[in-house]
């Protein structure tokens, strides 16, 4: 079977934990938007989606998440695998039920719950008592110290770093082991970029969620990040060790803007078009 | 004075019943962005439901629980065969269906239980409350305060439940951003027939109070046209815009009932009749000018 090939071909950094294999998305039934799309996240790591605006990054993700369907979109090739099991059929209900949650694209915070509410609505799919709503709140409140002070305003009366911390710890509060983060630093201060990545850090570290961070900020998420993708036009050009992306000559050229030479677009680098891993 | 608050209090009880229609309105637009205007048909259903199990023999417990099955069920099957085919579709596209699903249940509701105008006997009657006679002289129904009772207690169980529990909380957030609701893991399905089957549940309460007073007949979903005014003068997002719009509504047309073909003689000369027929309309045409967005209305909260 093909997918027997694939396992044999995995990347070598870690047992497979998610991963996409060659996927295509289609919008709308003639819109292709993602054109076969690889991809691995190793358990415990976090790995960075990069590319410019409309790549596919936040289509990826969706694709992943299943909330393609309610956007009229469709993943018409390849396979989405959790921990060995296909995904690609479950509700969003049930996948996060497995552990794999999405933060959407521009936080999505209820806005007329307070912060409080928003995160407990986080919790909907687990069966849990009063005391463990309670302790996994104050989990949250430990990592994000300024929703607690905060805790009784409406969401949508709150600023945009505080609106992303809201809408991660909602998603914490899922206990996921896998988080699709996109675009955590959209619109918001530098020093407030920062402090959240390094928050998705910690969570990272002490609390063992694996993320895929889907970013237009290159140079920060590849800082924070262990591994990271470059999508360009629905297809990855490149992919490599968040400290080679860091230092190689042509990403510091298209996405850091650190040089200047002639090139325009990864399609024209070869050697970086990166072979299917299986043809499906 | 006296006379004053006869018709005030009458008004304000009255106009609870509006409140109860007008709620089912609010929860279903909360939740799903639906405004349902098959509602008056529901109400009219839910009515019909418990005089025609009762003219089977079912005593009215039964009767009632078996037309909040009817309604239950009715809410879910709307949402899985109508609603869910419609998800994505342009608010208009929704508006119709529930057109389209008022008539079919004016159609086929008096078929099963048939369509002429009978009493519904819920074991309150309609007569001045003595203590109330005697110690102050104004008339104030038993019925009128028997029902703004039960519309009381319906609408605090309601509000309770939003704030407070957890069902509560995934209808608001899925009224809110109905998107994020699903990435969070909320089933908007459930949520959808959770919410059918309580506003299932209002209509039926609604109906057998209206059916109660009035008669079951098809009028009954006319009162889904009283309800309008009510949702614009309270907001339509909005379950205490709802109460208190029915309040407003039902005093006010009342008391312009009353006083202002008086007021409107001596001025213009001339009788003038039947104005709590339009006066509510009126009232709400002012409140659309002023505050388009109801007293209530949930205030578009722009996202940073
Ligand atoms: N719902 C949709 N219908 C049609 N096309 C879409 C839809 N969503 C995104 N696209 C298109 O898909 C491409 C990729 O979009 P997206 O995944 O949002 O990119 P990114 O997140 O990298 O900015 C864009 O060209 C965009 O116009
Ligand atoms: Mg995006």
């Amino acid at each position: 079977m093909t997918a027997a090939t694939a396992t044999t071909e995995a990347a070598p950094t870690a047992e497979r934990y998610l991963t996409i294999n060659n996927i295509e998305v289609i919008y709308d039934h003639v819109i292709l938007v993602l054109k076969g799309v690889s991809l691995d996240v190793p358990k415990g790591k976090i790995v960075a989606l990069l590319g410019a605006n409309g790549a596919g990054k936040t289509t990826t993700l969706k694709a992943i998440s299943n909330l393609l369907r309610a956007e009229r979109g469709d993943v018409t090739k390849g396979s989405v695998e959790f921990k060995g099991n296909r995904v690609d059929q479950l509700s969003p209900n049930e996948l996060v039920k497995r552990g794999v949650i999405q933060v959407m694209e521009g936080r999505h915070c209820f806005a007329h719950l307070t912060l409080e509410e928003n995160l407990l609505t986080g919790a909907y799919t687990r069966s849990i008592s009063r005391a463990g709503l309670k302790e996994a709140l104050e989990k949250v409140y430990h990592y994000f110290p300024r929703l607690k002070t905060r805790r009784g305003t409406q969401a949508g009366y709150t600023s945009g770093g505080e609106q992303q911390m809201c809408a991660i710890g909602r998603a914490l509060m899922a206990k996921p082991e896998m988080i699709l983060l996109d675009e955590p630093s959209m619109g918001l201060a530098p020093q407030i970029v920062e402090e959240i990545f390094g928050i998705v850090k910690d969570l990272n570290q002490k609390e063992n969620v694996s993320f895929l961070l889907a970013e237009q900020n290159t140079l920060m998420a590849l800082r924070y990040a262990d591994f990271g993708y470059i999508l360009e036009n629905g297809r990855v050009v490149m992919e490599g060790d968040a400290e080679n992306l860091r230092t190689n000559e042509d990403v510091k050229e298209f996405y850091l803007g650190l040089s200047s030479s002639g090139r325009k677009s990864f399609k024209d680098v070869k050697h970086y078009r990166r072979r299917k891993r299986w043809l499906s | 004075m006296r006379f004053f608050l006869e018709v005030l209090i009458s008004g304000l009880l009255s106009g609870v019943m509006y409140s109860l229609v007008a709620l089912g309105f609010v929860l279903i637009y909360k939740a799903s962005g639906v405004f349902n205007f098959a509602q008056g048909a529901m109400v009219y259903l839910a009515a019909l439901a418990v005089v025609g199990c009762m003219e089977k023999g079912a005593p009215l417990w039964l009767a009632v629980l078996l037309a909040f099955g009817i309604m239950t069920l009715f809410g879910i099957a709307t949402e899985k065969f109508v609603l869910r085919k419609l998800v994505n579709q342009p608010p208009i596209a929704l508006f119709m269906a529930t057109i389209g699903l008022a008539f079919f249940i004016e159609g086929l509701a008096p078929m099963v239980f048939g369509s002429d105008p009978r009493a519904l006997d819920i074991g309150i009657v309609d007569e001045p409350i003595e203590a109330i006679l005697n110690g102050w002289g104004m008339v104030i129904s038993k019925f009128d305060l028997a029902a703004a009772a039960i519309a009381a207690v319906l609408v605090t169980t309601l509000a309770l439940f939003f704030q407070y529990t957890r069902i509560g909380r995934a209808l608001r957030a899925v009224a809110d951003d109905h998107q994020a609701a699903l990435s969070i893991g909320i089933p908007l399905q459930h949520i959808w027939a959770i919410v059918w089957g309580v506003a299932g549940f209002v209509a039926l309460v609604a109906g057998m109070l209206w059916g109660a007073r009035n008669g079951v007949q098809f009028a009954l979903t006319f009162t889904a046209l009283k309800a309008l005014p009510v949702l614009i003068i309270g907001g339509f997002t909005s379950v205490p815009g709802a109460i208190v719009g029915g309040l407003i509504i039902g005093a006010s047309e009342k008391l312009a009932e009353i006083y202002l073909p008086a007021l409107m003689q001596s001025a213009f000369g001339g009788n003038f009749g039947g104005i709590e027929g339009w006066f509510p309309y009126v009232l709400a045409l002012g409140f659309l000018l002023v505050r388009p967005e109801g007293l209530f209305g949930e205030k578009h909260i722009d996202r940073v």
